[in-house]
Order: structure tokens, then sequence, then C-alpha cells
């Protein structure tokens, strides 16, 4: 079998990461930081660990601007709903993944004002395009840094040096490349990183998180959810402070305890190894897929202007009959459709159709991008 | 010996507090929250009571937030 689905949820796993949620099952198991026993520091431990491990990623020096959520779609509305008004303006591309859309379109009936700079058909985005809507009333830009459809990186060192000469907050959903692509908030210019746990950071499912940057003043950013946090019990307000702020309720520790894992075993390989490792790849599986008449690849050709995800079409068949095909005869097993993207479908110019899409991962290897190749290959002879 | 506590407001505070300290070779600990103190968060670090300034201002530093420091008797 070749599981070319990692841009869903990447698999298999580091093993660590799941020792991790064994060792936490079996030997730690309690409430973090909730009751002061030996367990419950132990749980809080983990939690500590996980915030620094991340940290180190990406850059934050204060690993108290993490906080933890359920995933990136749950980190992108606690941003958006949390920092956003009635009569605020805010900026995003024609790139975004529905996590990024919905949450948009529901506040624009709200009163929020939205603009959506389109994209060019290979999805990538000319920063001075989106400038040009920058308004007096705009309060934030979101990007996703790279699109799950094509691979697309969008350009956020520009787009954030914008924001900040602009005095902007900048908002990047980095679903797609938080341990795959080198992200570092300073340099990069953001003030709001949205990540989830379980893609390229290799850490299980329900775990994801926020960095909030230092100009984001957090008496401004409203919590999503509202309750217990084992601080300041003798109060019935929210404590102020991060990260208990925005972590309200029992964490999901046991996961945490595999993200950890699975930052350390990022942290160990290195980002840009693991970067290098998944564009040649991606580059022997475009070249491979570039002779072929019949299909048509979507999204940059160069592999330096994307991620190890790969979006096309084969002639005269729908995406999940491909992707049937693909899993039925060659154990393959690939993702159809529109991938939560219906805008990002509409900028490259297959929606409603969409694509069938090749993911990869760092457990990739050179073989099964040939016989993926190889698979295609025959596919096509049978239909002819 | 002589020994203080540190409290702090969260246990992700007390966390990193031991964490900074012990990386600066500091004897400290995390301990429960003696009975006559209070503090939510259940531990706090008991420290040698001469490093006070030093911890202090290591934690602040480190924007540790602390709920005070008291001599443990
Ligand atoms: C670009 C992008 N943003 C956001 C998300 C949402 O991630 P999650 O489902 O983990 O919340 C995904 C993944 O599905 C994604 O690809």
């Amino acid at each position: 079998m070749i599981y070319f689905d990692n841009a869903a949820t990447s698999w298999p796993k580091p093993p660590e990461v799941k020792e991790a949620m064994v060792r936490f099952m079996d030997e730690i198991g309690a409430n973090p930081g909730r009751s002061g026993h030996l367990l419950s520091i132990e749980a809080a431990r983990i939690i500590y660990e996980a915030r620094e491990a991340l940290s180190t990623l990406f850059n934050v020096k204060d690993p108290s601007r993490i906080v933890f959520t359920l995933n990136a779609t749950e980190s992108i509305n606690l941003a958006l709903k949390g920092m956003l008004r009635p009569g605020d303006h805010i900026v995003t591309s024609s790139m975004e993944h529905n996590s990024v859309m919905r949450p948009l379109r529901h506040l624009e009936k709200k009163g929020i004002a939205l603009s959506v700079v389109p994209c060019f058909q290979d999805g990538t985005l000319d920063p001075k395009e989106l400038e040009k809507q920058v308004q007096p009333a705009t309060k934030m830009i979101i990007l996703n840094h790279a699109s799950n459809v094509t691979g697309t990186l969008l350009p956020i060192r520009e787009v954030g040096r914008i924001a900040r000469e602009r005095h902007l907050l900048f908002l990047v959903d980095a679903a797609q490349t938080a341990g795959a692509y080198p992200i570092d908030v300073e340099k990069d210019g953001v003030d709001l990183l949205a990540f989830t746990g379980h893609k390229s950071l290799y850490g299980p499912q329900g775990t994801g998180g926020l960095v909030i940057g230092e100009n984001v003043n957090i008496q401004d950013l409203t919590p999503l959810k509202h309750g217990g946090t084992g601080s300041r019990s003798e109060f019935e307000e929210q404590p102020d402070f991060l990260p208990d702020r925005f972590e309200s309720g029992t964490p999901n520790a046991v996961g945490i305890a595999g993200l950890l894992a699975g930052a350390r075993f990022v942290l160990k390989q290195g980002v840009e190894s693991i970067r290098r490792h998944e564009s040649q790849l991606i580059e022997k599986l475009i070249e491979g897929f570039k002779d072929i008449p019949q299909i048509t690849l979507y999204g940059p050709e160069e592999t330096k202007d994307r991620i190890a995800t790969l979006s096309f079409n084969i002639q005269n068949l729908s995406p999940s009959e491909v992707a049937s095909l693909l899993e039925e005869e060659f154990g393959i097993l690939c993702r159809p459709g529109l991938h939560c993207a219906p805008s990002a479908h509409k900028t490259i110019g297959t929606f409603p159709k969409g694509t069938v899409r090749f993911s990869l991962s760092t457990f990739t290897s050179d073989g099964e991008v040939k016989q993926s190749i190889e698979a295609v290959r025959h596919l096509l002879h049978q239909k002819d | 010996m002589v020994y203080g506590v540190i409290l702090f407001p969260s246990i992700y505070f007390a966390l990193r507090a031991e964490k900074k300290s012990k990386e600066k070779g500091l004897s400290v600990r995390l301990i429960p929250v003696p009975r006559h103190l209070s503090s939510d968060c259940g531990v706090c670090l008991r420290i040698p009571w001469e490093e006070r300034e030093v911890i202090r201002s290591l934690l602040k530093e480190e924007k540790v937030k602390m709920e005070g420091i008291h001599l443990l008797e």
C-alpha cells in the first residue's frame, strides 16, 4: 500500500509518537496541573515541554504565547472571531481552505468587510495585488502558507513586511507547512500562527495550536471558550494571562504527549532536511507526470515554489474514478475532489470537478514515487 | 539551610521557573504549596532563601509571572 494522503493526515507516524502516548496512558494519565500531585505535575510537564519544542520550531521567544487547541480550524476561529469586530476589514487570498473561508463568510454577515485577492492560476500570489486591497479599516491579513490543493507556497515574508509597514495583524494558516517548511515568526513577520498537529508535525489528530505574537494585545483577543483552567479558581472571571486565558477545560494531554514526540522528531530530523527530501520526491513525481500527455498538472512547476502536494487530472476520467482505480488496482491511497477549498479550485480552474491529489511525507520513499508513476501509466494503458 | 517558596499564578510558570533555575544550576524543587499559604496552582518552587534575588531577576527575564516569595518556616 502507498499512502499519498499526508496533506489530510500524515501516516505513518514516527514510532516514538505512539510510544509517548502509551507511556502517558500507562505512567502519567492525570489531569495536567489541576491537582498538584506527582502525576498531575508530570502531565503538566509534558504540555510545558511541548510548548517549548514548538517555540523552538517556530522561533517563539516566550512559550506561553503558544496556546493549544484541537486543530488549525479551532486556532483560526479563535484568531478571527476573537480579534475582529463589526466595522473591521480583512484581506485574504482566493487560495484559502474552508477553515478560513467559512469563518470569514460567517463574520461578513456580522459586519466585517472582506476582500479576497485573486491568485494566479498556479495558486501564486502577487503581494502588490494584496497591498492594493488594504484600506483604512483593514485590521488583519490572513493567508495560508501553502495551499492544500496545489501545494503552492504563498509569499508570507513579503506580506509580513507589508503588514508591519501598514500596522496590520498578520495571521498565517500553517496547517500544511508547520514541520515541512521553515517558519520563523519573527523573520516572517507573523503575528498569529495557526498550526495543526496531525499533518507535518507527525502528532495525533485532535492537537493543534495558535502562536500569539508580541504585537497582539491579548486583552483584545476574546477567548472562544471560558471555563476552568486550574488557576485563579477563587475568581469567577477568566484569567487574563497566557496561556490560561485561551486554554479552558481539560486539554488533550495524551494527544499533546504525542505531538511533543512528533515535534521533537521534526527538530531532530531538521525541517530543512525534511524539506529537501520531500522536494526531491515531488520533483521526481512532476518529472514523471510531465511526459504523459493525458495528465494536467496544477500548481507551480518549480519545486522551490511548492510543498510536496500535487494536484492533477487525467483526461476523460473524473478525480474519484482515478482515485478508486488507483486504490483498487495499485493500493495507492490519495484524495479526489475539492479538498475543502472551493475558492482554490475556482482559482485554478477545476471547480466543481476537483482534482486528484497526491501528498507525500518525510516517510515517502523514492520507490513509492516510481511505483505511483508506473501505476498511472498502467491505468492510462488500460483505458486506451 | 533556610528555604523560601515562590508562588505562581499557574502551573505553566511553576514548571518554567523550575526548568530555568535548574539550567542555571540553582538547587530548586517543586513542592506542594504549604498549607498556610494559598495558591491555586497547587505547586510552588522551593528555593534557597539566599538565592531569592538571583532567582527573582532570572525569572523576570524568562517572563515567568510570580505571585510572591515567602520565607519557609
Ligand atoms: C490549508 C489548510 N488549512 C486548514 C486546515 C484545517 O486543519 P484541521 O482539519 O487540522 O483543523 C487544513 C487541513 O485540512 C488545511 O489544509
